[in-house]
């Protein structure tokens, strides 16, 4: 007796469920590169500028370095799973990825501000702007330049990244991608389309993103 | 709220199965750095190249391995090459897909680092009678290598981190293994936090020893 597996081809009726998928993977981009931007500021600054958070923060962002990204979705899944309350997959991912961007950009944020020529920040602090004041219309603005092209860097690798989050039943594009394949067995076909989006979104913009170190090298 | 007793006895019977699976995670993110280091050499040479076939396959390479997600990659190898009838075993999948991986991000480390040696050095060493094979290894790879010691050992550090990818495919490297070993009890967090200590213990140890060979190589 021979079986014949019952696999189904692709349709287009499967098209809503792969742009579900790539909805879903631009939601959690954009979301966690806000947090993880807005993040990265405070913990750049913070690092660069305030002792004690340099000494503080290390372990944290050490420990960020260090862990792949599947174990801390895991961990922040299961242990919110224990004090009770349910989060949606979607959150654990903002709340992971904009962490682990946080962290990385911090890095660039802090690179920035350091790059700042120290007699500058007296300058305008001996012309009686305030702390803040000088952060706000001398550093940050000067810092942005540095900043930026690394900054869409870590966008790309983020976006990446968003694949991962599947593990926590996010239905992301590759793990739409991946149910596709299970039901109709056309692995190639589909994984081709799957990488082919990935590649047009990431593409463009770490060809840009090449374009404007060049820029800034030349001043 | 936080009525959870953890129970760690169970992850220390489990413990030798989480070394055992730090093992493969060592043993598959080593072997693809080989690999990928000896693929990405000549792909770093073809992408200076300005044209040809060569360049326009390195730089496909280089592409597709850097704007592509490393699961995606890990998917490709392992169910994509599937249905061509190639089927590799979860282990050669995962170090297939990270030498493509590693290759690809390693050519674009190299290419910076040759292109930080002065041309003038590689027309000198020619000049004076060396093939081009010797004025690479003799000349400019030993310049090289200082250049790009640190991303190397950053992307090294990349490939540990990459290899938990393993677990999606079934593979029993420190990930698979935790995970495996969690779902006879369900004691995830206990699990999870002992593997995520064993992958900054193994980080830490890549970057001091890369730190102190540093000192010992280029006194920095």
């Amino acid at each position: 007796m021979q079986f014949q597996l019952p696999y189904s081809g692709l349709q287009w009726s499967d098209l809503p469920y792969v742009l579900l998928g790539v909805w879903n993977t631009l939601i959690l981009t954009l979301a966690a590169a806000t947090f993880g931007t807005l993040i990265s500021i405070v913990i750049g600054w913070l690092r660069q500028d305030v002792p004690v958070a340099r000494v503080v923060l290390a372990p944290y962002v050490d420990v960020t370095r260090s862990v792949p990204l599947i174990i801390q979705f895991i961990l922040v899944n299961s242990s919110f799973a224990l004090a009770g309350i349910p989060l949606e997959p979607l959150w654990v991912g903002v709340i992971v990825l904009s962490l682990y961007m946080g962290v990385l950009t911090s890095e660039l944020v802090r690179a920035g501000l350091g790059a700042v020529r120290f007699q500058l920040k007296w300058a305008s602090r001996s012309l009686g702007m305030s702390y803040w004041q000088e952060l706000r219309y001398v550093s940050a603005p000067l810092a942005l330049r540095t900043f930026f092209p690394g900054w869409i860097g870590t966008v790309i690798a983020l976006t990446k990244d968003t694949a991962l989050v599947s593990v926590v039943g996010y239905v992301e594009l590759l793990r739409a991608s991946q149910v596709l394949i299970n039901r109709t067995n056309e692995a190639l076909l589909v994984l081709a389309g799957t990488g082919l989006f990935y590649f047009a979104i990431c593409y463009p913009i770490s060809l840009y993103s090449r374009r404007l170190e060049r820029t800034f090298q030349h001043d | 709220m936080f009525n959870y007793t953890f129970y760690w006895s169970i992850v220390w019977e489990k413990f030798p199965e989480l070394l055992q699976g730090a093992r493969i995670t060592l043993e598959v993110t080593i072997l693809s750095m080989i690999f990928g280091t000896a693929l990405a050499l000549p792909l770093s040479l073809w992408r200076r190249a300005k044209e040809g076939v060569g360049h326009a396959f390195a730089t496909g390479w280089v592409e597709l391995a850097r704007n592509t997600p490393a699961l995606f990659q890990v998917y490709m190898v392992y169910f994509g090459l599937g249905s061509l009838h190639i089927h590799l075993p979860s282990y050669f999948a995962m170090v297939a897909a990270l030498t493509f991986n590693n290759a690809g991000y390693l050519a674009e480390t190299f290419r910076g680092g040759l292109n930080s040696v002065p041309p003038q050095q590689l027309s000198a060493a020619r000049s004076l009678g060396m093939s081009a094979f010797a004025a690479y290894a003799y000349v400019v790879f030993p310049q090289v290598f200082q250049v790009v010691f640190f991303p190397y050992v950053n992307q090294l550090n990349w490939a540990l981190l990459n290899s938990s990818l393993g677990m999606i495919i079934g593979l029993r490297e420190l990930t698979g293994a935790t995970q495996a070993a969690q779902s006879e009890s369900f004691r995830t967090f206990e699990f999870f936090i002992v593997a995520a200590c064993i992958y900054y213990v193994m980080a830490k140890a890549i970057e001091t020893l890369a730190q102190l060979a540093s000192w010992r190589l280029f006194g920095r």
